[in-house]
């Protein structure tokens, strides 16, 4: 049903759907209004789970890790300085294999302090063994919910994964949104099948301490779930496809990237930007075109290799640096491209901590990568260096 | 019980003569098999479970360092909407339990779950090699601690855990010794059966980090209890029910020179300001808890 949302609560009907039995989350900006809402129906009996108040993000997730480790479906959701104080546990979830589904409400880290949008907070934990899903508006934000849970509790993953969205611009932005009965999300979502849990009638030791003998094949066992998460991602999102409508069978998405001579790509909420502004360009006569990234971990290489093979200038917009090296996703599509292309790709980082993109702002962006100027910070505001 | 039965099962890497291995066995005779271990990192953690190795018979979990009571929260919470019925036992190290988890175990008493939360208590961070914890003794030498020049140990006591735990509001507070066995056991059977969190501070004598030798854990162990240094008591809503009672108690001296521990009290000579202080500790706990039997 078409409703009118805020993105948060759009997120948490989304998740209400997905019939968590335990929610352990600690309230933080912008995340804090979906957290509200699964409380309240949780106090309305709208929602059968238990929720935990804990004392902290880190607890939040280490409890959502123990009830996914004694069987249950589990939810949580942060963003920033609350992600980084998981940092730990999110290694651990991952290394135990813990399906388990968390929304990042995506802002700037400190210092200095800042509520605001970018996406250093996940980008920072790409290396833990999550997957990682950026939506690019509330509608995407809801459907990737339903699809990561399908995707995290299939026995050849068995991997948590982390669905971001942009704080404010996404959190705290009404949209209609199309959600999904909840029959219609239980025949698309079955109940969770877990495999190896704590029970006392079957015991068996979880998170034990492994030497160099055996560390490094666990590790193999992560990154082997992680790449068959490429195939299991694409699979789950045609079937979501054909259920609501809605095809997610990509892990990037191309728009008008056919005959493009200059691609753009990003992710999140500044794809929508970029539609209108290639649109705009396109209308100018620039062979221009955009390549929105779905998944970031699993990073689809391969079809950003084709979808980028007739394209001469790449200019990625990455809303977090790898201080000290570049943005991450420019260094992810020089990795995909290396080899076989020869276009030349070069990085733009824009809108940190929350400063607005507007369409002049990819023209400019274009511009420049036109000119091969690029791998720099976009805009600087150099009269306050 | 034959060895089949154990529940804490031969095999494991601990040392011979290790106080917290004996404890764990005691312990699962307390909890039964009905029962789900949460486990912090550290000598146990570590002695206990190699992959693919597993000395426990019950199912077992290990997370991270700082969060057993809050991953047994979620377990906890987790079987309950599940409908089941297990007991959720925290088994952890005193580095874990007074230092780096005090932010999970304060949050999971406040928020009222049904688990017991059991510490032994080594009295040190043994598994990175003794250095001080929160519940390492006043002049103990740690790695951290070192006896100097300008130093005689440990400079601060014990801090004291049960209090802490008591003001959260939790309905049993226990502390035991390995060193009195069916002790121990009913103090655990007694926790199974009490609703909400409850604590139990097991005394674990460590051979290796108090620096004695293996076949006198026990020994150690009773000395603690008879000197006063470490005291059984239960407290039940906060009210103090029942002390182990000594008769005449022996002076810590006792204990102390015995272990390599405190050996820089007694050479190159005895240094008795420092052990003086020391049995005040010992007279001090004997005051608060009435523990001379008159
Ligand atoms: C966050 C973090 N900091 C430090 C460590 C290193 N570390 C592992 S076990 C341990 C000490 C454990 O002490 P305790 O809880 O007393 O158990 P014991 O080893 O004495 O049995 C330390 C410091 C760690 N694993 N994690
Ligand atoms: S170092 Fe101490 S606690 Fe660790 S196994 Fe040896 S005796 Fe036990």
């Amino acid at each position: 049903m078409m409703e009118i949302l805020e993105g948060s609560h759009a997120v948490a009907e989304a998740v209400k759907r997905c019939r968590p039995q335990v929610i352990a989350a600690y309230p933080i900006t912008p995340q804090t209004h979906i957290v509200e809402a699964l409380a309240s129906m949780v106090a309305d009996c709208d929602l059968d789970a238990d929720y935990i108040c804990v004392e902290s993000e880190f607890s939040a997730l280490s409890a959502c890790l123990g009830a996914s480790a004694a069987g249950s479906r589990v939810y949580s959701a942060t963003t920033s300085q609350g992600l980084a104080l998981m940092f730990e546990v999110c290694f651990n979830v991952a290394g135990m294999r813990q399906p388990i589904v968390m929304t990042i409400a995506n802002r700037a880290m400190g210092a200095p302090l800042n509520i605001w949008n970018d996406q250093q907070d996940s980008i920072s934990l790409r290396d833990a063994g999550w997957m990682q899903f950026y939506a690019e508006d509330n509608q995407e934000a809801n459907d990737l919910h339903y699809i990561a849970y399908k995707v995290a509790e299939n026995h050849d993953v068995l991997l948590p994964a982390m669905v971001c969205f942009d704080g404010f611009i996404l959190t705290h932005t009404y949209e209609p949104v199309d959600i999904p009965t909840q029959e219609e999300v239980d025949a698309f979502l079955p109940a969770y099948q877990p495999v190896n849990i704590l029970d006392a009638k079957n015991p068996m030791s979880l998170g034990m301490y492994a030497t160099p003998e055996y560390y490094t094949e666990f590790r193999y066992e992560i990154e082997e779930a992680m790449k068959r998460a490429r195939k299991v991602f694409a699979e789950v999102g045609a079937e979501f496809g054909e259920t609501f409508g809605r095809d997610y069978s990509g892990l990037i998405e191309g728009y008008r990237l056919e005959d493009a001579d200059v691609a753009l790509v990003a992710m999140g909420s500044i794809c929508g930007t970029v539609k209108d502004a290639v649109d705009e360009m396109r209308e100018d006569g620039k062979k221009v075109g955009l390549l929105k990234i779905r998944s970031f971990r699993p990073f689809p290489s391969e079809e950003v290799k084709a979808a980028l093979a007739g394209v001469s200038t790449v200019a990625v917009l990455d809303k977090n640096i790898s201080i000290g090296q570049k943005g991450a996703v420019a260094l992810e599509v020089r990795d995909a491209l290396y080899g076989s292309s020869g276009a030349e790709v070069l990085d733009y980082i824009i809108a940190l901590g929350g400063r607005d993109v507007r369409k002049r702002d990819i023209r400019a962006v274009v511009d420049l990568a036109e000119k091969g100027i690029g791998d720099q910070f976009y805009g600087l505001r150099t009269e306050v260096l | 019980m034959d060895q089949e039965s154990e529940l804490f099962q031969c095999g494991h890497r601990a040392c011979g003569g290790c106080g917290p291995a004996l404890a764990a066995k005691l312990i699962l005779k307390g909890t039964g098999p009905n029962t789900i271990v949460v486990a912090s990192t550290g000598c146990m953690e570590v002695f206990s479970t190699p992959y693919p190795e597993t000395a426990w018979g019950v199912p077992w979990i290990h997370s991270l360092f700082e969060n057993a009571a809050a991953v047994a929260s979620g377990i906890e919470s987790s079987l309950k909407k599940q409908g089941r019925d297990e007991n959720v036992v925290c088994i952890c190290g005193d580095g874990a339990t007074f230092d780096i988890g005090m932010l999970c175990i304060s949050g999971a008493f406040e928020r009222g779950h049904d688990i017991t939360y059991i510490c032994y208590d080594n009295e040190a961070y043994m598994n990175t090699g003794i250095q001080r914890s929160g519940a390492t003794p006043y002049d103990a030498n740690t790695t951290t601690t070192p006896v100097g020049k300008c130093s005689t140990g440990n400079p601060r006591p014990k801090k004291d855990l049960p209090a802490i735990l008591n003001s959260h509001g939790a309905s049993y507070v226990a502390t035991a010794s390995m060193a009195y066995p069916n002790d121990l056991i009913r103090k655990v059977k007694r926790a199974m059966e009490i609703h909400g969190p409850n604590y139990i501070q097991v005394h674990t004598p460590c051979c290796t980090g108090w620096g004695f030798d293996g076949s006198q854990t026990m020994n150690i162990g009773r000395l603690a209890v008879e000197t006063g240094l470490w005291v059984n008591y239960e407290m039940v809503n906060g009210e103090l029910e029942h002390v182990r009672k000594v008769g005449s108690r022996k002076s810590v001296d006792e204990y102390l020179q015995v272990q390599k521990r405190f050996r820089h009290l007694f050479r190159p000579k005895k240094n008795e300001e420092e052990i003086a202080k020391i049995q005040a500790i010992a007279d001090h706990n004997a005051e608060v808890f009435g523990v001379d039997r008159k």
